[in-house]
């Protein structure tokens, strides 16, 4: 995979003319259709190492330091230090490349990895994020990146300066963008760390700093333009690695190797699979034994001291029975460590019994807990008051959700950012169209992936019996028995859906197991997953980064800085931020999954109302922009604080949790949204408006080419 | 530093074209989701609204955004405001 050198010629900014601008496409052409092709014969050779007798762990490690050696190698030829360059990556990015860059920054570890899991386990609910995460890129093209690309400046909180006179509104955006920024970093070098431990079997810490360092050359040396480069690699690899299985997968279940145009038709067995599981005796048995447990737990939370005592008792009794019947060391063994695992005071032991009570009756539901797959939304329109009320809540929560994505993706710093890379105001609009395209082909695929997965595991998997499931299951089990474990729990011999305990994470990792390809094909889905972390981790850093050395230093602190010494001061920043992240990261932070969609409400609500306001409103203001962004970011915070179990635990809140309308923590952003225009708009028209040069600068980003001469 | 008429012209034609292609993004998300229990007839497999939110809603954003830069980019040379590079 060697001859990798995307960025030729010219290093200075500044304007190319189109011949220059076609050249420098027909090279990129060039070099990424020999970089697809070596990236195929690299499988191809791994696959015939594999038969040869490559071992797993080699197969890993190849993998795992090919990639990162290769981003760290495109990062290294595209260093430099202009600060065009460097923030902007020259500003010469065609709409298709920036559209893949754009697809690679977009899609993270959760759209990777999490989704179809996600999928797996909601059914509909689950196709909020499909509509969400894509959806966004609609208001991206009519609302935002014509607009930002013709500004032309380096980063988001920039035009905030910009548009509303001041450093006020600029600070407001730093803070606003390191926010949703930091928080989704964490998670992305959380989920390297996670892929890279599997990969090669290193300490999950130690993954973390791999996976940082294969960041840190890249975006260190070479700020926009290396990421850029990287970040289009980094595409190519996470959709192939991403559609192979399921293309497998589909023929082997269909013949045909189109799943995304077929699944249908294994939706509607899924669905038949489903009556016949919920109808399933042995089915209901396990659910009871489920309840019968939970049941338990409870009737051991009625009085704590007696059952802790009931427990110790039952333990010695047991130990000292086998040690009088000289029973087998393990069994011995197993008796001493039953009793020294019994929790030691009540706090503890009510604790672990409500824990435990409420995973038994969250088992203890047909599906496993799982809705019917095709079914939308919970309860029944049509049902008695509370089907009526829990199908109400459960529709409005779905489009909340769907609101607050939408506009969260539309309002992500580092996906606007990289609008400002494209030559020209009509690029950037068909780099919205290439964007969205890329980001389609595996959003497109996610939900077929789901379905086939399911068909597989509820009509191949449920029934078989014990002894001859596939080896996947023990493998997977090994790797993370909070992933996947399974458990004869009614010691019928045969597998149950409610004796399987299955983790979303898990979906497309497996995926080539569950379809019987080689060991190299799971090997690749795991550098895809790399890839999409890296690369969405590359944009984030670089936001950060650029948020603080460009709008804080250099626009607040010293506006006379030398250009050199604006980029060495980011470099540095970066670095900083990095091992911020990183640091967190390692704690292993307990919500993550929390934190990444509070980043799409935090954006929205603080970006969103301004950015467009700012564009379609020439009226708007300094002291409305502000206060907007203050008052949408504020409310969202304030719902999720006295909401989300997590956040109420961190800021110590007490009071009893009160849900307005019904909608969920993480929709909370559906009220900071309104209330932000609302408030620019009613505090624009109480203050002066904004200054003639701020009017034009409203026109001026409006016309692609004001020439008022001419015209 | 005047704007024309022509200038006016266009950016009406704009929010005309932004706000129609903006309603039909409003009906395919929202209206379809909201009506999602009853538009459940049976499409090439797919309960209907299924396959809107999985792969009918993504086309047709797809759709809405290419629409959108190619009919801007010819409104740009129409009048006279598109970028002289290229």
């Amino acid at each position: 995979m060697a001859g990798v050198t995307p960025s030729s010629g010219g290093g200075g900014g500044g304007m190319f003319s189109a011949g220059s601008n076609a050249a420098f496409k027909k090279q990129l052409n060039k070099v990424y259709t020999w970089y697809t092709g070596g990236f195929f014969v690299f499988i191809i050779v791994l696959a015939i190492a594999e038969q040869m007798g490559l071992s797993r762990e080699y197969i890993g490690f190849i993998f795992l330091f090919a990639t990162v050696l290769l981003y760290a190698g495109i990062g290294f030829m595209s260093r430099t230090s202009d600060a065009s360059e460097y923030y902007v990556a020259g500003r010469r990015v065609p709409a298709m490349y920036n559209g893949m860059a754009t697809g690679a920054d977009w899609m993270s570890a959760a759209s990777f990895i999490g989704m179809a899991g996600t999928l797996y386990l909601t059914g509909y609910g689950g196709l909020a994020f499909i509509m969400g995460w894509t959806g966004g890129y609609c208001l991206v093209a009519l609302f935002l990146a014509p607009y930002l690309r013709k500004f032309g400046q380096f980063t988001i909180p920039d035009f905030l300066g910009a548009r509303y006179e001041g450093n006020l509104p600029r600070i407001l955006g730093v803070a606003a963008a390191i926010l949703c920024s930091f928080t989704y970093v964490v998670a992305q070098i959380y989920g390297v760390g996670l892929i890279t431990a599997r990969l090669s079997g290193l300490a999950f810490e130690i993954g973390v700093f791999v996976g940082l360092a294969g960041i840190l050359v890249c975006s260190f040396l070479g700020g926009m333009r290396a990421v850029t480069w990287t970040q289009v690699a980094q595409y190519i690899i996470l959709i192939v690695a991403y559609l192979i299985p399921v293309v497998w997968l589909s023929v082997k279940q269909t013949n045909i190797p189109v799943p995304q145009a077929i699944y249908g038709y294994q939706l509607q067995k899924v669905t038949e699979a489903e009556k016949k599981i919920m109808a399933d005796p042995k089915e209901q048995e396990v659910i009871a034994l489920f309840k019968a447990r939970a049941v338990e737990f409870d009737a051991k939370l009625k009085d704590v001291p007696a059952a802790m005592a009931a427990d110790k008792a039952a333990a010695e009794a047991k130990l000292a029975e086998l040690r009088g019947a000289n029973a087998a060391a393990v069994d011995l063994q197993a008796a001493e460590k039953a009793l020294a695992g019994l929790p030691s005071n009540e706090a503890d032991a009510k604790k672990a019994w409500t824990a435990a009570k409420s995973a038994n009756e969250a088992r203890a539901k047909p599906l496993a807990g799982m809705v019917p797959h095709a079914q939308q939304y919970a309860g029944d329109p049509n049902g008695d008051e509370k089907a009526q009320a829990t199908y109400d809540t459960s529709r409005r929560n779905f489009l909340a959700l769907v609101f607050c994505l939408m506009i969260g993706t539309a309002a992500l710093p580092h996906i606007l950012m990289r609008y400002y890379t494209t030559p020209s105001v009509k690029q950037a609009r068909e780099s919205v169209t290439w964007s969205l395209f890329f980001i389609f082909l595996l959003y497109f695929t996610a939900p077929a992936l789901a379905v086939l997965v399911k068909y597989e595991v509820f009509t191949v998997l449920v029934g078989t019996p014990f002894d001859q499931l596939p080896a996947w299951i023990a493998n997977w089990t090994r790797v993370d028995p909070t992933l996947l474990s399974v458990v004869d729990i009614n010691k019928d011999g045969i597998l149950q859906l409610g004796e399987m305990k299955i983790g979303g994470d898990i979906i497309v990792l497996a995926t080539p197991e569950i379809g019987g390809l080689p060991y190299v094909i799971s090997g690749m889905v795991a550098a895809g997953g790399l890839a999409a972390a890296l690369s969405t981790a590359d944009g984030l850093l670089l936001t950060i980064a650029n948020a603080l050395s460009h709008d804080v230093y250099y626009k607040m602190i010293d506006p006379n800085a030398s250009t050199a010494r604006r980029v060495t001061i980011s470099k540095m920043l970066l670095l900083v931020v990095a091992l911020a992240a990183a640091y967190v990261a390692a704690q292993k932070p307990a919500d993550i999954l929390f934190l990444v969609s509070a980043a799409f409400s935090f954006a929205a609500a603080a970006f969103f109302p301004s950015l467009v306001l700012g564009v379609f409103w020439k009226r708007a203001n300094k002291w409305g922009a502000s206060l907007g962004i203050a008052s949408g970011l504020g409310i969202t915070f304030y719902y999720m604080v006295t909401t989300q179990p997590w956040l109420r635990g961190v800021f110590g809140v007490t009071s009893p949790i009160e849900l307005w309308w019904g909608i969920l923590p993480i929709s909370a952003g559906l009220f900071g949204v309104p209330l932000g225009f609302a408030v620019i708009i009613i505090v624009s028209l109480l203050t002066p408006p904004p200054s003639p040069d701020t009017q034009r600068l409203v026109e001026h980003v409006r016309y692609p080419d004001l020439n008022l001469g001419k015209a | 530093m005047q704007l024309t008429e022509r200038h006016h012209q266009y950016w009406r034609k704009n929010l005309r074209l932004t706000a129609v292609l903006l309603a039909i993004w409003f009906v395919v998300t929202y209206v379809v989701s909201y009506f999602a229990r009853e538009l459940d007839f049976t499409f090439f497999g797919w309960p209907f609204s299924f396959w809107v939110a999985s792969q009918g809603a993504l086309v047709v954003y797809c759709v809405i955004i290419w629409y959108y830069a190619r009919t801007m980019n010819r409104l740009d040379q129409e009048h006279g405001v598109a970028e002289k590079e290229e």
